[in-house]
């Protein structure tokens, strides 16, 4: 495990994690959330996880990505907080 | 002192595992958005996965797929080289299910925006209280 590398992406998924939540527009949300998703797959292969990195990449950032833009384009992007 | 802080800084996945998780519970409990709670929800269950992953690390340990296995008979398997497969074969299973409640709740997300025509929670109950 490359502990600078490590923990640069453990940076960058806090704060994905927080612009997801943060961000005032469901479709932005969900982009972040896939990009979150992503980071966590990176994160699971420099620990030695190969198995579960590539059932994040495909599940995590794949399909759920898919269902909110899914749901997003049947409901509205609006959003108050 | 030295000792405690090496502890501190030398577990730092899971200060950032509690960090997420953290994220998570307040954008279940506070956000007023139903996709902002599903949201919470999903960096909830990745958090965990994240500690669990966590616990299998081992320093200087490569991914658990065990070399020369030609002639595995004739040398031994050091646990010590290879990283705990354990946990990452009982978070395959998590993900899974995550991905399962996650389509459940958007259907439900879904279903209510078509009766009540919002995805706001106060909203919501503004139209449930007052038929």
């Amino acid at each position: 495990m490359i502990w600078q590398l490590d923990l640069l992406i453990l940076t960058l998924v806090v704060f994905c994690g927080i612009g997801a939540i943060m961000i005032r527009d469901l479709l932005g949300a969900a982009i972040l959330f896939g990009a979150y998703s992503f980071m966590m797959c990176l994160l699971w292969t420099i620990m030695g996880a190969v198995d579960v990195a590539f059932t994040e990449a495909s599940v995590g950032a794949g399909v759920s990505t898919v269902f909110f833009v899914a749901a997003v384009y049947h409901t509205t992007r609006r959003t108050k907080d | 002192m030295e000792e405690f802080l090496r502890l501190i800084i030398g577990k730092y996945n899971y200060w950032i595992y509690i960090t997420l998780m953290m994220i998570g519970l307040y954008a279940m409990i506070a956000k007023n958005n139903l996709v902002k709670k599903i949201v919470g929800m999903n960096i909830f269950q990745t958090a965990i996965i994240l500690f669990y992953i966590s616990t299998g690390v081992k320093k200087g340990a490569t991914i658990p797929i065990i070399e020369h296995s030609h002639d595995a008979a004739h040398q031994a398997v050091r646990a010590a080289d290879y990283i705990n497969p354990l946990p990452h074969v009982l978070m395959l299973t998590a993900i899974v299910v995550s991905v399962a409640t996650l389509g459940v709740a958007l259907a439900v997300a879904i279903k209510v925006y078509h009766r009540y025509l919002t995805l706001e929670e106060d909203e919501i109950l503004k139209q449930i209280r007052e038929p």
